[in-house]
């Protein structure tokens, strides 16, 4: 305990000390939140910064093992980290899919060449990732995939078509699920390779949306080449894989836009849209409504970390991940129906420097798909009754 | 902290589970009931549960206890709603020990709490003077009288009441009904002349009492704690209270899943099991996912109980502890309605024991707020 106040001494003068003015404030648009990559324009200097400095030290991944880059820490000394970070309002300094999804994959079935250099840059967020997983006709059923990937000797050929790439457009590389054995039956023939999107034959196509934006691409593959030595675990095993990477991408898509750190709360908006009456919101129906989120948020937040202490725990069961997948957007789309609730009109309007061009009904808009992406929440009521309530046989 | 049990915990959780499914299974209230048993529980029972430390859990070990802890009397509480057991466990392990343990001084604690221990002393919080929950509206005023005070009003739904030793009782000293302040704590003997108890049989055949003053003589002994200021020790019982509560509704919930998934394995319709049936089993699904939320803030209040010294206490617990209450009440209505829903007609009959956990969901969800109470109380902690 001793060790872990210490900890908590240090860490909050080094914050206060590095963490530049202008990445403690609210996160509110896309860019305030960097992903890094090549193709990334920083919204200032200090955004940079701040991503440098928490890279040096390994803490825009704090559990990561230090030899690759990481921060070394144990889970009792990240939350805290995490803690001291809320407390100021720190913003993520690096958040990207190789943090979440494909470095996390690395670290457990990657080679050594391959952690060595990968992980460092994920770290850094020298390295843009994408992910290649749903086909124009597999979505929840992602196991049909057909992009192919034929043997080469020392490398793959592929050929076939990517929907629904998140930000294909800015990616520096892709982890993609190809089948390697058509001939097997539809989850043994599939395997996971990493390649550069900047070679000829891969062609990106942003796809608009709704929300007045284009997140996700068409992602095409004419002849794009994989090293052998870019193949991640066994050849044929990638399902396993694909679903450890979807478990993560559960996580990540449940947590998105949650943290109570980076964003005001609810409440607040309120106050200041509505106004107190005697110290209670003047919309009483309203109250009764962000009060309902609030705590719901408040048991997701609980719920995630109780889940992760105890997967560290050794007790936890894997279909967790299921549960907060689909708790945490099913309440990022309420938080955003409130928010519409809470500003009124001014919400909807979609052009004008006023109203930042319709930041806030493309934000409303683009959470739609947070109950589809990564598996639809019926797909995960689908997998709670499966594998945890052992519901189905007829 | 981790945000987990720990090995002792765990321990607890686990004996409390196997004692309380074999000694007192759901059919043991089913058979109270049934008989109108004067008392409502087993005193053999609750001796024996006495005698395993479960009702000085909360006591500290200069006066007998465990001082294990509100963690693990949660585990109990929570194992308790698996079974509905009756006892005094929250009258008087929970409730009663929090009062005296927070309010008392040193010469009632140490004449009460290891009776208390040991299983021969009942007491019963009187709160609530209407039958909704409201601490700052007493129903009982307490006039100056002598050296003492002359107790007059009513007490609706004081658990355990009719069979209580002593009351603790909150009547107002100075003030209005609704203020904060002017409120004092009483502890009375039952047989004190003017104290006139009625039992209430309730939906859920958990005791229960109206409690009638008229004009019952007390002295500055009987206080517990300070005169007037009552409010305040009497808030941090109610926050444990509807922590332990919430640990009960927790339990209660799972066990109606569990049940109720169970029985979707058996049913055959349509020449399948119900279970196979995508409609079902998202009904399902989306109720365990609100029970995983519910165990989250149930934990997260329990440690925070544990953590609190009473002295830098802030609203956190307050906060926790109404987030925990509102949560665990909602879920418990949405288990024991959807419990029903899924056992079909099977599930209205008072066969099936799946009716007893939704009576005693309602009854426990009213008991010191309800959702609707909580989230008031929520949001005002949180200043809008």
């Amino acid at each position: 305990m001793a060790d872990l106040d210490t900890f908590r001494t240090e860490t909050r003068a080094w914050l206060n000390a590095n963490c530049p003015p202008t990445q403690c404030t609210p996160s509110e648009e896309f860019e305030d939140t960097c992903w890094g990559g090549t193709k990334w324009r920083f919204t200032n200097p200090e955004q940079k910064t701040w991503l440098d400095v928490m890279a040096e030290r390994g803490w825009t991944a704090p559990e990561w093992p230090a030899e690759y880059g990481g921060g070394g820490l144990d889970r009792e000394q990240a939350k805290i980290l995490y803690q001291e970070m809320a407390r100021i309002g720190a913003r993520t300094p690096l958040f990207s899919m190789g943090l979440s999804m494909i470095g996390p994959a690395l670290l457990k079935y990657g080679t050594e060449a391959q952690k060595q250099q990968h992980i460092p840059n994920i770290v850094a967020g020298k390295i843009w990732w994408c992910q290649g997983y749903s086909e124009p006709n597999f979505g929840s059923d992602l196991a049909g995939l057909q992009t192919r990937a034929e043997d080469k000797g020392d490398h793959y050929i592929i050929n076939g078509q990517k929907v629904w790439t998140s930000y294909a457009n800015m990616a520096d590389w892709m982890f993609c699920l190809v089948r390697t054995d058509p001939d097997a039956a539809k989850h043994a023939g599939i395997s996971l390779v990493l390649f550069d999107m900047s070679q000829p034959g891969v062609t990106v196509k942003p796809i608009p949306l709704i929300s007045g934006k284009s997140p996700f691409c068409e992602t095409f593959l004419d002849d794009v080449r994989a090293d052998k030595d870019q193949l991640v675990g066994q050849v044929n095993k990638g399902w396993e894989l694909a679903t450890y990477l979807l478990t993560h991408e559960r996580a990540m898509i449940g947590n998105m836009g949650q943290s109570t750190a980076i964003v005001k709360s609810l409440n607040e908006h309120a106050v200041e849209q509505v106004g107190l009456e005697n110290g209670i919101l003047a919309d009483s129906a309203l109250r009764a409504d962000i009060t309902s989120w609030l705590m719901d948020d408040m048991a997701f937040q609980l719920t995630a970390e109780r889940l992760g202490d105890e997967t560290k725990a050794g007790t936890g069961t894997g279909a967790a991940s299921s549960m907060l997948k689909y708790a945490g957007t099913e309440n990022n789309k309420r938080r955003h129906e409130l928010m519409l609730g809470i500003h009124g009109t001014q919400a909807l309007a979609w052009e004008g420097e006023a109203f930042k061009d319709g930041q806030m009904a493309s934000v409303w808009l683009r959470t739609k798909g947070n109950t589809i992406e990564g598996g639809t929440s019926e797909i995960q009521l689908n997998i709670i009754s499966k594998r945890i309530l052992g519901l189905g046989e007829k | 902290m981790a945000l987990v049990l720990n090995e002792e915990q765990q321990m607890l959780k686990e004996s409390a589970k196997g004692f309380l499914q074999e000694n007192a299974p759901v059919e043991a209230l089913r058979s109270l009931r049934d008989e109108r048993d004067a008392t409502g529980y087993s005193k053999d029972l609750w001796q024996q549960m006495a005698e395993m430390g479960w009702a000085g859990i909360l006591v500290d070990e200069a006066h007998g206890g465990l001082e294990f802890g509100h963690v693990g009397m949660g585990q109990v509480m929570e194992e308790n709603g698996r079974t509905l057991t009756a006892s005094p466990l929250l009258s008087t392990a929970v409730l009663g020990a929090s009062a005296i343990s927070i309010g008392g001084n040193e010469a009632q604690k140490s004449a009460l709490l290891p009776a208390i221990v040991e299983g021969k002393l009942v007491t019963a919080l009187a709160v609530d003077g209407g039958s909704r929950h409201k601490p700052t509206r007493t129903g009982v005023t307490a006039e100056k009288s002598g050296d003492g005070y002359s107790l007059s009003g009513e007490k609706q739904f004081v658990i355990d009441g009719h069979v209580a030793d002593k009351i603790i009782a909150s009547a107002r000293t100075s003030g209005n009904e609704g203020d904060t302040d002017g409120i004092t704590l009483f502890i009375i003997d039952v047989d004190t002349q003017g104290l006139e108890i009625e039992r209430v049989i309730m939906a859920d055949s958990i005791n229960s009492a109206i409690i009638c003053f008229s004009g019952v003589a007390v002295t500055a002994e009987n206080i517990l704690g300070e005169a007037d200021k009552g409010l305040a020790v009497l808030q941090q019982v109610l926050d444990i209270g509807n922590a332990h509560l919430s640990a009960e509704l927790l339990g209660l919930s799972q066990e109606v899943l569990e049940r109720t998934v169970t029985y979707m394995k058996e049913r055959r319709q349509y020449g399948a099991l119900i279970g196979s049936y995508q409609g079902l089993q998202h009904r399902a699904a989306h109720l365990f996912s609100e029970i995983e939320l519910a165990k989250s803030v149930v934990l997260k209040v329990l440690q925070a109980l544990d953590e609190d010294d009473g002295e830098s206490r802030d609203s956190n617990v307050a906060l926790l502890a109404s987030l925990a209450k509102a949560k665990a009440s909602e879920v418990a209505t949405l288990a024991t309605n959807e419990g029903v829903q899924l056992h079909g007609g099977i599930g209205m009959t008072d066969e099936l024991d799946i009716g007893f956990f939704m009576k005693r969901a309602r009854v426990a969800e009213q008991l010191l707020g309800d959702q609707r109470f909580h989230m008031n109380r929520f949001a005002a902690i949180n200043g809008y």
